[in-house]
């Protein structure tokens, strides 16, 4: 049987809903959870979400587009995320900035086309001693410098 | 809504706030205890009518022995405290914080809305603001969006002070707006950043009121009605809704609850208004219709056990109230009663009955109508709404809108000499005067029905027939009223519709009222988890806090002494109507039973009433593509 999309979304919405609960506080668990199920959280996403919690989905963009984390933009394999905050802009993240834009061949805010990398701002991840911070999905890069970049890069690119 | 110390915590404290000393409850901010002083504090996100938010700071105030300013909006006293509030360090900090928002503010005060009734434009003077100490954008940032029929926002006048996000959260439950993104981008949008004319808003402009700048306004149409005026092969007629005759006088420095009825007649014919109109005359039409599909629903649902037409009916002569049902309840719409709003029903009548009996083209008659609100704006451009073969009125008009149209014509409204209404609908009766207020259309309708039943005047049951239970601003009421045992003869305008009054004799009327949709949603949610207002035969619903005398399109700032001065205007009218010999009662009125006799011969709820006095809804649901 074709399942729409928007049935696919409600179905995995409603499991999410069972695990975190209906509550309004449920919302940001149901996000993140939901992102790194589709790697994009749907404008329907959103509606459906808000009717399950019983908010409106005024709330939820409030909450989705606060977040940089929870993104709105389809997302590639591995997201790669550099601080862009005060101690890592003196660290020096614009040079790391400017590698990373180099080597992918996108700037922020774009995907790779083979889908592999998407390159995203974030702001600060708490680790202001050691900039520039970098995260590639869950794992966090510090003291990172241009040259550094490529290393980083290749040992994502042979994976799957 | 305020922060009020709770009871259990009454503790006295003593304050010191610019040397005047006084004791407040623990937990009194201390916004609130130099008010009781007699101190003004600016504020500009805290607003009297909703919750408190603490993000502009405006409010800064100094206490002695603490090393940075306070916000006195969210600062709970609960130790004995000094307060300086206009110390030189707090008048810097509030100058430096007026110049940030002058740093994203573009807007020029002399083609603006608001122009000399702006919060930002009156700090701006008081604190001397005399330069832009931190830049000034040349350029607009951000589109204005004009796309609701309602509403006109302009982003580049916001300074995010988050009252119209409380006020559509707090007050109306719809939460069409609200905070998007974050930081510097953070601006206040619609749901994935859409125009307000595609995103879920009931079009009520309580948002407006609240605004403390021109941010948001209401869509402007004064000038496409001076063009109409100016237009010698038209014919431009005004109904004016009661709600803006309470007040209107405070756009011309009057006190709130000043009615200026008699003397705005004067000075819309002197605007250019060919006929100036009472929409009363709808309103008591209104009851007539409304009133018999009561008593048709009753009669079918509980004698004949036929349940096409469900209970409780609801009113429907708000159209926010309207929208928010298609929107959040489209399975209740069977509900809500088929008469169309009073400025509706007039709009039908006036290029119908009104051009036949006047020998006038309908397609030369321009019709406006003065409302208090914005959601009449959308209203009167549905498709449906074109009964009568034209658009049935062609411009809702705020309070406000008219009221610079006054202005422009050089008149100074209280100067005016007193004129009535013209004829041929003249002056309607008492119970359309207090539509304006909530539990108006409950009370209207109670007294007609009431006399309908037993045959004697409502006098006889309520003083004055003054129908007091139904009337307050408490949020949702719940009433129960007895049908006296003894029953009068059926009414000779409804005879064909129900043949004797002995299946309601002795009965008990349970009947409901809500004002602002927030309220409406608590009652709602009462039907359906079956609680006593699912029990009810009647439910009144207005959009907006207060009533339609609370509405969108009233004159701006609004709070809740300013509310209940109205209505206490509104309420002395209606008994003045009785004092002067006037009707109070809706099939009192006496243009009503000629319409009846001459035009809608069917009677009420009949065929050509049905064609042009009643309406269907548009089930809307919430999910956008
Ligand atoms: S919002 Fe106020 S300060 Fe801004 S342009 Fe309008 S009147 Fe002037
Ligand atoms: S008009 Fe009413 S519903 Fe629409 S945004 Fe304003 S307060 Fe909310
Ligand atoms: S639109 Fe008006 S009420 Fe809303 S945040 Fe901006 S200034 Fe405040
Ligand atoms: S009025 Fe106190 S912070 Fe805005």
């Amino acid at each position: 049987m074709l399942i729409s999309q928007h049935e696919q979304t409600l179905d995995q919405l409603q499991g999410l809903v069972e695990k975190h609960g209906d509550q309004r506080n449920a919302l940001i668990p149901i996000l993140q959870d939901f992102r790194d199920q589709s790697g994009q959280i749907t404008d329907y996403a959103m509606q459906a979400v808000a009717n399950l919690l019983k908010i409106e989905p005024s709330e939820v963009y409030g909450v989705v587009s606060f977040y940089s984390f929870l993104s709105e933009r389809p997302q590639g394999n591995f997201v790669i995320r550099l601080c862009r905050t005060i101690s890592c802009d003196m660290a020096g993240k614009q040079a790391v900035a400017r590698q990373l834009e180099n080597d992918l061949g996108i700037t922020f805010g774009e995907t790779t086309k083979d889908g592999r990398f998407s390159l995203e701002w974030a702001n600060c991840m708490g680790v202001c001693d050691q900039g520039p911070a970098m995260l590639v999905n869950e794992t966090l890069y510090t003291k990172v410098s241009p040259e550094k970049v490529g290393e980083i890069l290749d040992s994502f690119k042979s994976r799957a | 809504m305020t922060q009020q110390a709770t009871a259990a915590n009454t503790e006295m404290i003593p304050v010191t706030i610019d040397g005047k000393e006084t004791r407040v409850a623990s937990g009194t901010t201390i916004l609130e205890a130099a008010k009781h002083l007699g101190i003004r504090i600016p504020t500009l996100c805290y607003h009297e009518d909703l919750c408190v938010e603490g993000v502009c700071r405006i409010c800064v105030v100094e206490i002695e022995g603490m090393w940075t300013l306070q916000a006195s909006c969210t600062y709970p006293i609960t130790q004995a405290i000094t307060v300086k509030t206009h110390s030189p360090k707090v008048r810097k900090a509030r100058r430096h914080i007026l110049d940030l928002m002058f740093s994203e503010h573009y807007g020029e005060c002399y083609s603006c809305a608001r122009n000399n009734n702006c919060e930002l434009q009156n700090l701006a003077q008081e604190y001397g603001v005399d330069e832009y100490r931190f830049g000034h954008p040349d350029l607009p940032i951000f589109n204005i969006d004009k796309s609701s029929f309602a509403i006109t926002r302009d982003n580049n006048k916001c300074i995010q002070c988050r009252r119209c996000v409380r006020t559509c959260a707090e007050f109306q439950e719809v939460k069409a707006l609200e905070n998007v993104g974050r930081g510097n981008k953070t601006a206040i949008g619609t749901f994935l950043d859409k125009p307000l004319g595609e995103v879920v808003c009931i079009n009520c402009g309580q948002c407006i009121n609240r605004c403390p700048t021109g941010a948001l306004t209401a869509k402007d149409q004064t000038d496409l009605v001076w063009d109409a005026i100016e237009d010698p092969t038209k014919h431009v007629v005004i109904q004016t809704a009661p709600a803006p005759r309470a007040a209107i006088g405070e756009e011309f420095g009057l006190e709130p609850g000043t009615p200026m009825t008699w003397e705005m007649n004067s000075a819309l014919r002197e605007v250019g208004f060919n006929k100036v109109f009472d929409t009363n005359f709808t309103a008591d039409l209104t009851i007539i219709e409304e009133g018999t599909e009561l008593i048709l629903r009753l009669y079918k649902t509980l004698v004949q056990g036929d349940t096409s037409m469900p209970l409780p009916q609801f009113t429907s002569c708000s159209p926010g109230w309207v929208k928010y049902i298609e929107h959040f309840y489209p399975e209740y719409l069977g509900n809500v009663s088929s008469a169309k709003s009073p400025q509706q029903m007039f709009g039908a009548m006036i290029k119908t009955y009104y051009a036949e009996k006047n020998n006038i083209d309908p397609k030369d008659i321009v019709s406006v109508a003065l409302m208090p609100c914005t959601a009449k704006k959308f209203e009167c451009n549905r498709p449906e709404m074109a009964d009568s073969g034209h658009q049935d009125v062609d411009f809702g008009l705020t309070t406000r809108e008219l009221a610079k149209m006054i202005r422009e014509s050089g008149i100074n409204l209280p100067d005016m000499p007193k004129s009535d209404f013209d004829s041929p609908f003249g002056t309607a009766s008492g119970s359309g005067v207090i539509f304006a207020a909530t539990g108006g259309v409950m009370e209207a309708a109670l007294r007609s029905v009431l006399e309908f039943v037993t045959g004697k005047q409502v006098e006889n049951f309520y003083d004055h027939a003054d129908i007091i239970p139904v009337r307050g601003f408490e949020g949702c009421r719940y009433v129960e009223l007895k049908i006296p045992e003894e029953v009068g003869p059926v009414p000779a305008i409804i005879q064909h519709l129900v043949p004797d009054w002995n299946w309601i004799k002795g009965a008990t009327v349970k009947v409901g009222v809500a004002h602002g949709t927030g309220n409406a949603r608590k009652v709602m949610e009462d039907i359906k988890a079956g609680g006593k207002f699912s029990e009810c035969h009647f439910i009144e619903v207005m959009a907006c806090p207060g009533g339609c005398l609370g509405g969108g399109g009233q004159p701006i700032p609004t709070n809740l002494d300013i509310r209940e001065a109205r209505a206490k205007a509104i309420y002395a009218e209606d008994r003045a109507y009785g004092e002067a010999g006037k009707a109070r009662k809706s099939h009192e009125n006496e243009a009503v039973l000629k319409v009846y006799q001459e035009f809608l011969k069917e009677g009420p709820c009949g065929h050509l009433s049905h064609k042009l006095l009643h309406t269907d809804y548009t089930p809307r649901g919430k999910y956008i593509d």
